[in-house]
C-alpha cells in the first residue's frame, strides 16, 4: 500500500471530532480504518474514553460508518452482539452486504475494566477486530493508572510522592494474554509505523474470526510532552524496545522491527513529564528497574520469535 | 381451537417455548439459578435446528444484556433472561437498554438478591429495577408467564413504546412447579407478534448510524428523559391493547389487574405473581366464613397503572398491600405499597393502606398467612408501619 494511494481514500472518521490536536488516538483510528478495505461496510465500537466522548457529541457524529457505544467495560461484549445480528440476519436472507466489526477501545477499557468481556468475546470467536489504542492511562477522567502503565510512571492516581514516587508496578504484557486465546491474528503496533499497522489491519481483517491488535498511541496530555512530537515518541518506543511491532498468526510470534541499534530507556522517557522524576539520581533505581524488564520482555519475546541475534 | 397442546411442565419450560415461538434473532443470556433451565431448554432448540436464532453464550450477564444492546441496535428481535444476582448484574446496562429505546424481552425469574446467598423467591430482584425504564409483567403462574412473554415483545416493539420489557415469574414457585399449560400453535404466535421492523438499525447500509451518542455539551439528556416518561404512558395504552387483541386471538383477555370478588369487598388484599393465587385462595375460604374481603392481582407494575388501580378499589375502606421485598426505608412499606399509596393521595375517598410484607428468600406463603391478613383488616387490628407474615419470631 502506497502513502499516495491512503491519501485519496474517504476518511471515515472526518474531521471536527474534538479530540486534542495531536492526540494518538485519532491517528490510530485513520491509520485502521485506511487499511479496511472500501467496499465493505464497517461498525465501529468504543468504549467509553477519550475517543468516545470526542466523535460522538450529540447532536454529531465524527463518524461515517455506524457506531455503537453502550458503556466502559463492555465493548467487546456490545459489538459481539451487532456481529452477532449480522450473522443471523444474514442466515436469514434479510442482510445482504458484506460488514466488518471494528472495536476501538483505550487501555483502560481493554486492559482493566473490559478485560472479561474482551477475553469472553475472543473465546467465543466472533468475527471482529478489537483495536486497543494504547496510552497507557484512564486519559478521559484525567490521566489515572491503568494495567498498561508503566513502572515508575506518574499519574493521578500513582501520583510522585514523598515515599512513593510514581507507579509501584509493571505493566501487564496484554498483548501475550490476547494471543494465548489461541485467536487467529494479535499483533503489536504503533502510529509511528503507519505501513506496519496499516498491513496489520489488512491481516486482521481478513480472518475468520477474531483479531486484536494493541496500538501504542501516545496522549501528551497524560504523558507531558509537546503535542507536535507525538509520532516522534512513539517511534522512540519502538526504537528502545519498550513497544516492540509483531505479530502472532495462528500462534507463530513474528518479529516485524529489529532496531539496528535498541535505544536505550532514557531516549524514550527523558522528554516524557509523567518520568521526569526518574530523571533524578534517586530513583535512578526506579529507572533501572524498568529498564532491566523492558530488557526482560524483549528478550522473551526474541525468542518466542525465534530470533536468537541480540541486537 | 387455538390451543394445541396441553402440557403438564414447568414454569421455564413455558417461557422457552414462548421463545421458541417468538424466535429472536439473537438471544444472549447466562445460566442463574432459577433460570438456568430456560438458556438450556433454548440452547437445546438451538441445537437442534428448532430455530434460527443466533445465540451468544456470554460470559456475565453484564455481557448478555450489553450484546443484546449491541445486537438490537444493529436491527435484530432480541431476548435475554436471568435471576437475582444476574439481574443486579446487569443494573448498569439496564438504564442503556431504555435509554436507547431498544425493545428487548426479557423473562426475570425472580429470586432474592444477596446476603445472605439465597435461591429462593422474592421480588427484591426486578422492584430494585423498577426506576430502570423497563417495562414489567407479573405473571400468576405457568400459562401467564408464557402469554406475558408473547405479549411483551408486541408492546415493546409498538413504535410508540420502543422500551424494553421484563416478564416476572416467581423462583421456584413458577419456574420449577409443574402446571398445566395451554399452548397455542406456532403460526398464530407469530402472527399475532408479527414481524419486527426496527426503527433504525446499524445494519443498513444506506443509512450508517450512531448508537450511544455522547450528551456531552448541548444537553439533550434532560429531553430524552422526558421523551422515555411519555413512552411509558404510551405503554400503559398498549398493554391495553395488546391485551384485549390477546383476548380476540386467543380467547383470554389481559388487563393492567384482574380482581377477584371485589365489587363488594369491604376490605382487598393486593398481591403480584404466585401470591395472588394464594391470596384467592384465602379470599375464597374467608367468604366461605361470611367476611367481604375481595382481592386484586397486579400484572402490570410499569408503567403503574394509578388510576385504574384508584378506580378499582375506590368503594374500598381498608387495603392490604402484600409486598414480597422491602425497600429499607426505615419507614413502613415496600414499592408495592409505597405506589398505591402514592397513588391514592388525590383520590376523594383516601382507603386505610396497610403494608404487609411476606415470602422473602422464599419463605413459604400459605392460605393460612393471607387469611391473617385478611382477617386483620376486617377487625381493623394490625400494627403500627409493616407487618411481617410467617416470620418466624412470635411477635413482629
Ligand atoms: C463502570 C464505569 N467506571 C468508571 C467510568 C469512568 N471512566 C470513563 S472513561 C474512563 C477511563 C478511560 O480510559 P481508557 O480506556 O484508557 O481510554 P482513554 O480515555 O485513555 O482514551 C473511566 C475511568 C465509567 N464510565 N464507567
Ligand atoms: S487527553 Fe490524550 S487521549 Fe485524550 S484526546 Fe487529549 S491527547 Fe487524546
Ligand atoms: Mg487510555
Amino acid at each position: 500500500m502506497k502513502l499516495k494511494e491512503l491519501t485519496h481514500k474517504r476518511e471515515l472518521l472526518t474531521g471536527g471530532h474534538r479530540l486534542c490536536a495531536g492526540c494518538g488516538a485519532s491517528i490510530a483510528v485513520r491509520q485502521v480504518l485506511l487499511a479496511a478495505p472500501e467496499d465493505v461496510n464497517i461498525v465501529v465500537a468504543n468504549p467509553t474514553g477519550c475517543l468516545e466522548v470526542s466523535t460522538t457529541i450529540y447532536p454529531y457524529t465524527a463518524w461515517r460508518t455506524s457506531y455503537i457505544h453502550s458503556a466502559f467495560e463492555n465493548v467487546a461484549s456490545t459489538l459481539s452482539g451487532v456481529e452477532s445480528a449480522y450473522r443471523s440476519l444474514h442466515r436469514q436472507g434479510k442482510i445482504k452486504d458484506d460488514y466488518h466489526f471494528i472495536a476501538f477501545g483505550g487501555d483502560g477499557g481493554t486492559y482493566d475494566i473490559g478485560f472479561q468481556a474482551l477475553s469472553g468475546a475472543l473465546e467465543r470467536g466472533h468475527r471482529m477486530l478489537y483495536v486497543c489504542y494504547n496510552n497507557e492511562a484512564y486519559m478521559n477522567t484525567g490521566i489515572q493508572r491503568s494495567g498498561a502503565t508503566s513502572l515508575g510512571a506518574w499519574t493521578t492516581t500513582s501520583p510522585v510522592g514523598s515515599q512513593i514516587p510514581g507507579k509501584s508496578q509493571n505493566r501487564k504484557d496484554l498483548t501475550s494474554i490476547v494471543a494465548a486465546h489461541g485467536i487467529p491474528y494479535v499483533a503489536q503496533a504503533s502510529i509511528s509505523h503507519w505501513r506496519d499497522l496499516v498491513n496489520k489491519t489488512a491481516k486482521a481483517l481478513s480472518v475468520d474470526g477474531p483479531s486484536f491488535i494493541n496500538v501504542l498511541s501516545p496522549c501528551h496530555r497524560g504523558w507531558r510532552f509537546p503535542m507536535e512530537q507525538t509520532i516522534e515518541l512513539a517511534k522512540l518506543g519502538v526504537q528502545s524496545c519498550v513497544w516492540p511491532l509483531y505479530e502472532v498468526e495462528d500462534g507463530e510470534y513474528t518479529l516485524n522491527f529489529k532496531a539496528k541499534n535498541k535505544k536505550p530507556l532514557e531516549e524514550y522517557i527523558k522528554n516524557q513529564g509523567r518520568f521526569a522524576h526518574l530523571m533524578k539520581e534517586e530513583n535512578r533505581e526506579i529507572k533501572d528497574k524498568l529498564q532491566e524488564h523492558v530488557d526482560k520482555e524483549w528478550h522473551r519475546l526474541l525468542r518466542k520469535c525465534g530470533e536468537t541475534a541480540e541486537v | 381451537m387455538t390451543i394445541t397442546k396441553s402440557a403438564a411442565v414447568v414454569g421455564t419450560d413455558a417461557v422457552a417455548e414462548a421463545m421458541r415461538q417468538i424466535e429472536p434473532d439473537v438471544v444472549a443470556a447466562y445460566p442463574i439459578t432459577p433460570q438456568t433451565a430456560i438458556v438450556e431448554t433454548f440452547a437445546t432448540m438451538v441445537a437442534n435446528g428448532e430455530v434460527n436464532t443466533e445465540m451468544v453464550n456470554v460470559e456475565s450477564e453484564h455481557s448478555a444484556l450489553s450484546a443484546c444492546i449491541g445486537a438490537a441496535g444493529g436491527g435484530a428481535r432480541v431476548m435475554t433472561c436471568t435471576s437475582s444476582q444476574g439481574l443486579a448484574l446487569m443494573w448498569e446496562m439496564l438504564y442503556i437498554a431504555s435509554g436507547l429505546r431498544l425493545p428487548i424481552v426479557m423473562p426475570n425469574v425472580n429470586r432474592t438478591l444477596s446476603a445472605p446467598i439465597n435461591i429462593h423467591c422474592d421480588h427484591s430482584d426486578s422492584m430494585g429495577a423498577r426506576d430502570s425504564g423497563w417495562i414489567q409483567l407479573y405473571s400468576e403462574n405457568s400459562q401467564e408467564a408464557y402469554e406475558n412473554t408473547i405479549q411483551a415483545a408486541r408492546i415493546a416493539e409498538n413504535k410508540e413504546v420502543l422500551l424494553p420489557a421484563m416478564v416476572l415469574l416467581d423462583g421456584f414457585i413458577i419456574s420449577h412447579g409443574t402446571e398445566r399449560v395451554d399452548f397455542y400453535e406456532d403460526e398464530k404466535v407469530r402472527n399475532f407478534v408479527g414481524e419486527y421492523q426496527p426503527p433504525y438499525t446499524m445494519l443498513d447500509p444506506e443509512n450508517p448510524i450512531t448508537v450511544g451518542a455522547f450528551d456531552g455539551l448541548y444537553g439533550y439528556f434532560f429531553e430524552f428523559k422526558r421523551a422515555q416518561e411519555e413512552a411509558m404512558k404510551n405503554a400503559l395504552k398498549v398493554v391495553k391493547e395488546v391485551g384485549e387483541e390477546f383476548g380476540e386471538k386467543f380467547g383470554k383477555n389481559y388487563g393492567y389487574f384482574e380482581t377477584y370478588q371485589l365489587e363488594d369487598a369491604e376490605v382487598a388484599l393486593i398481591a403480584l405473581g404466585s401470591g395472588a393465587g394464594t391470596t384467592r385462595a384465602a379470599v375464597q375460604q374467608l367468604r366461605e366464613e361470611g367476611l367481604k374481603v375481595g382481592m386484586l392481582k397486579l400484572r402490570l407494575f410499569r408503567p403503574f397503572p394509578a388510576e385504574e388501580l384508584v378506580k378499582a378499589l375506590s368503594h374500598v375502606p381498608v387495603i392490604g398491600v402484600l409486598d414480597r421485598s422491602l425497600t429499607f426505608s426505615g419507614g413502613p412499606g415496600g414499592p408495592v405499597w409505597q405506589e398505591i399509596r402514592s397513588a391514592f393521595y388525590d383520590a376523594e375517598n383516601k382507603p386505610q393502606i396497610v403494608s404487609f410484607a411476606y415470602g422473602l428468600g422464599g419463605r413459604d406463603f400459605s392460605p393460612q398467612q393471607a387469611k391473617e391478613a385478611g382477617r386483620m383488616l376486617v377487625e381493623g387490628n394490625f400494627p403500627e408501619g409493616t407487618c411481617y407474615l410467617g416470620l418466624k419470631e412470635e411477635d413482629n
